[in-house]
């Protein structure tokens, strides 16, 4: 695999994003600036951008409700994500989306879902429309360990994998479904279902180092666009927060020792060592990113603030593309 | 102008959207072999014939999985193509509801308008021929219900096709809600390019004491009905509203204006019918012009039966559509048609 320093510090800059960000919404939410409900994808940065950059940039992706990494992670601009969480007009879907469904069609996100696997069929009709039109685009379809078992999967490996479709199908295994393990719930190896569909499956074990993610993320890109079909790739990781800001599960679902475990394991900064370590880039130019980040993430939350709140009209737009019946 | 039956008008309409643009396909299950006969071809001779005409990249067989071809379309109308789904059976769709209500009416808005949907989701519904409660279904108000979607119901080879083309040509996600009994019907079609706009409905029979607003095969039960009234001496308005999202519920208000009366053939279901959403929207915006209350003939709240002995006595027909002008004529009524 070649990984050119660009693209490795690129890497680190979409990860510290994706971590400011996520760390600057759990604020807002706890002191009720955002509505709603908002899922982070702290601590699960490697397994996101290693998948997105995988992709080029007129590739396609669907994601679910954990859903504010893949845009990033994919290239959009923070200020639009911003106000949409909350409810403005600005925001990138006009405030009509919300943090589960964020999509930035600019970027190839074709939007999250809040439905759990719901985007999977999505994903592969984008694949389908790259196969049919031959515009050499791939399609990535992100999905919890807990979405692996909705049945939607399976209908879109199958008919992705007999009509040959660019599309990669990635598990974000985090290990959890809300509050139920995935070990419980889940027979056998997610990875290893891929087999009963004639497609490679590849299970990332160590889903905090991105190099890791990005190298079997990219074998599964470079077979869909070389006409080879699809891929199954689970990647194991594991969320800081919890399920979603703000709630409180009284049962101590995740043992404290495992979480402790993994808490130690950041992407994030796993990720600067390595750059510094390869010379990649010095802790000044790291430190400089990480100033420049901040800004930016900064700069998103002044663009929110500054944006309207979308008339009441706004409610009626966009259900179809010209407007008949209720309108206002 | 030449003969075509609904079918095959369906087919027209379909071909002439694959020759005009390369962005449109068409999959489904059994797609290829042309089963149910929409694929083009007269006759079983030219069975698979847009398999030959289109390729095997435009029309796809899919594997029996409503909802990954359902998500799929949507995914690929979001991305360039402009998808026709053969869903066979309507009541098939259920399969795909989470597709249908969650990704496909919902992306466009969601999304703040960043993507739009130009899809067709066909099916049959193939009531009326003993096939058992699970293929006899008329769902359509089920998708009334769901802001997004636009739905047509045609009722003749010319609204067929038509339609079908607007629909195709559209922006916009539609279900075309086929009746299999009309399929065998024909009529002289023009076989150039025509397109009729949704939200128009169509003046079936024109008539001064009573409105008969008639759905699908409600159009046919309601013309052997009118005829019959004719010669009673009552003169039966019919108006076919074609597409059911948009409604034009403006024609169907102006009709009650002038005739003042007004019965509802829907071979769907009573509860939240098609017919029930009619009755509502005339009550609340014409209620002075009403000289009787608003009758339905609908298919009462039961399942279909197999049996041929008591299947097709539920849906509307001319004797229940005839009692109900009459009872409408005679100012009051009570009960269900
Ligand atoms: C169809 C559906 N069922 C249930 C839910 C409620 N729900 C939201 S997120 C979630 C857990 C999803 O787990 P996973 O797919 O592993 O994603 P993760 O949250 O771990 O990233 C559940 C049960 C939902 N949104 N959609
Ligand atoms: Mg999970």
């Amino acid at each position: 695999m070649t990984r050119p320093n660009d693209l490795l510090l690129e890497m680190q800059r979409r990860m510290l994003r994706i971590r400011r960000f996520d760390e600057r919404a759990s604020k807002m939410v706890k002191r009720g600036e955002i509505p709603g409900t908002v899922h982070t994808s702290i601590g699960q940065e490697a397994q996101v951008v290693g998948s997105c950059m995988a992709l080029a940039d007129g590739d396609y992706m669907t994601g679910n409700h954990r859903s504010h990494g893949h845009p990033i992670g994919k290239g959009a601009a923070l200020g639009p994500l911003m106000a949409e969480l909350v409810g403005k007009a600005n925001g990138v879907c006009g405030g009509k989306g919300g943090s589960m469904h964020l999509a930035d069609f600019k970027v190839g996100s074709l939007g999250e879902s809040g439905i759990v696997g719901s985007s999977i069929p999505i994903a592969t009709g984008a694949a389908l429309s790259a196969k049919v039109l031959r515009n050499g685009r791939v399609s990535l379809a992100f999905f919890g360990d807990g979405a692996a078992n909705q049945g939607c999967l399976y209908e879109a490996m199958n008919m992705s994998s007999v009509w040959g479709l660019p599309i990669v199908f990635l598990c974000e295994n985090n290990q959890y479904a809300l509050s139920t393990p995935a070990h419980t719930v889940t027979a056998g190896v997610i990875a290893t279902r891929a087999a009963g569909f004639n497609m490679p499956g590849i299970r990332v074990e160590d889903g905090q180092d991105v190099l890791k993610v990005y190298d079997a993320v990219k074998t599964a890109t470079d077979r869909a666009r070389a006409g080879l079909g699809p891929s199954l790739v689970e990647v194991v990781t594991y969320r800081f927060n919890e399920h979603s800001e703000g709630l409180r599960i009284a049962t101590d679902y995740r043992n404290p020792a495992e979480k402790e475990a993994w808490l130690k394991r950041d992407p994030v900064k796993m990720f600067r060592t390595y750059l510094e370590e390869q010379g990649v880039a010095d802790a000044a130019m790291l430190d400089a990113m990480e100033a420049e980040v901040m800004a930016e993430v900064d700069a998103s939350v002044q663009f929110a603030e500054d944006s309207p709140y979308p008339e009441l009209s706004v409610a009626f737009k966009d259900l179809y593309t010209v407007p008949f019946g209720v309108t206002q | 102008m030449t003969v075509m039956s609904f079918l095959g008008a369906i087919g027209a309409a379909q071909r002439e959207a694959m020759e005009a643009d390369p962005r449109v396909i068409i999959m489904g299950e059994d797609v290829e072999a042309n089963v149910y006969g929409t694929m083009g071809g007269k006759s079983r001779a030219d069975k698979g014939d847009f398999l030959q005409m289109f390729g095997s990249d435009r029309i796809r067989n899919t594997p029996i999985s409503e909802e990954v071809m359902v998500g799929a379309a949507a995914g690929a109308a979001m991305t360039g193509l402009r998808p026709i789904v053969d869903l066979s059976y309507s009541s098939f769709l259920y399969m795909a509801m989470d597709q249908f209500v969650n990704q496909v009416a919902k992306n466009r808005y969601m999304f703040g308008g960043q993507a739009s949907l130009p899809v067709v989701f066909r099916s049959a519904m193939f009531y009326g021929l003993n096939t058992g409660a699970h293929h006899s279904d008329r769902p359509y108000p089920m998708f009334m219900n769901v802001p997004g979607l636009k739905i047509m119901v045609p009722a003749t080879p010319t609204d067929a096709k038509g339609l079908l083309r607007t629909a195709i040509d559209m922006d916009d996600p539609v279900l075309s809600f086929e009746a299999c009994l009309l399929w065998g019907l024909k009529e002289d079609v023009d076989e150039g390019e025509f397109r009729i706009p949704f939200g128009v409905a169509r003046t079936v029979r024109a008539g001064t004491d009573v409105t008969i607003v008639a759905i699908s095969t409600g159009v046919h039960v309601a013309l052997q009905a009118a005829a019959k009234l004719e010669a009673e001496g009552i003169s039966v308005e019919i108006i076919d509203p074609r597409t059911m999202v948009p409604l034009d519920s403006e024609a169907i208000l102006n009709a009650v204006a002038r005739t003042g009366r007004l019965v509802i053939v829907d071979p769907a279901h009573t509860t939240c019918g098609a017919a029930a959403e009619i009755s509502a929207i005339v009550a609340e915006k014409a209620f002075d012009c009403l000289k009787a209350p608003i009758m339905r003939v609908t298919t009462p709240d039961t399942q279909i039966p197999f049996s041929p002995a008591i299947e097709k006595q539920l849906y509307p027909d001319a004797a229940k559509t005839i009692d109900a002008v009459r009872k409408v004529m005679a100012g009051r009524s009570r009960g269900a048609a």
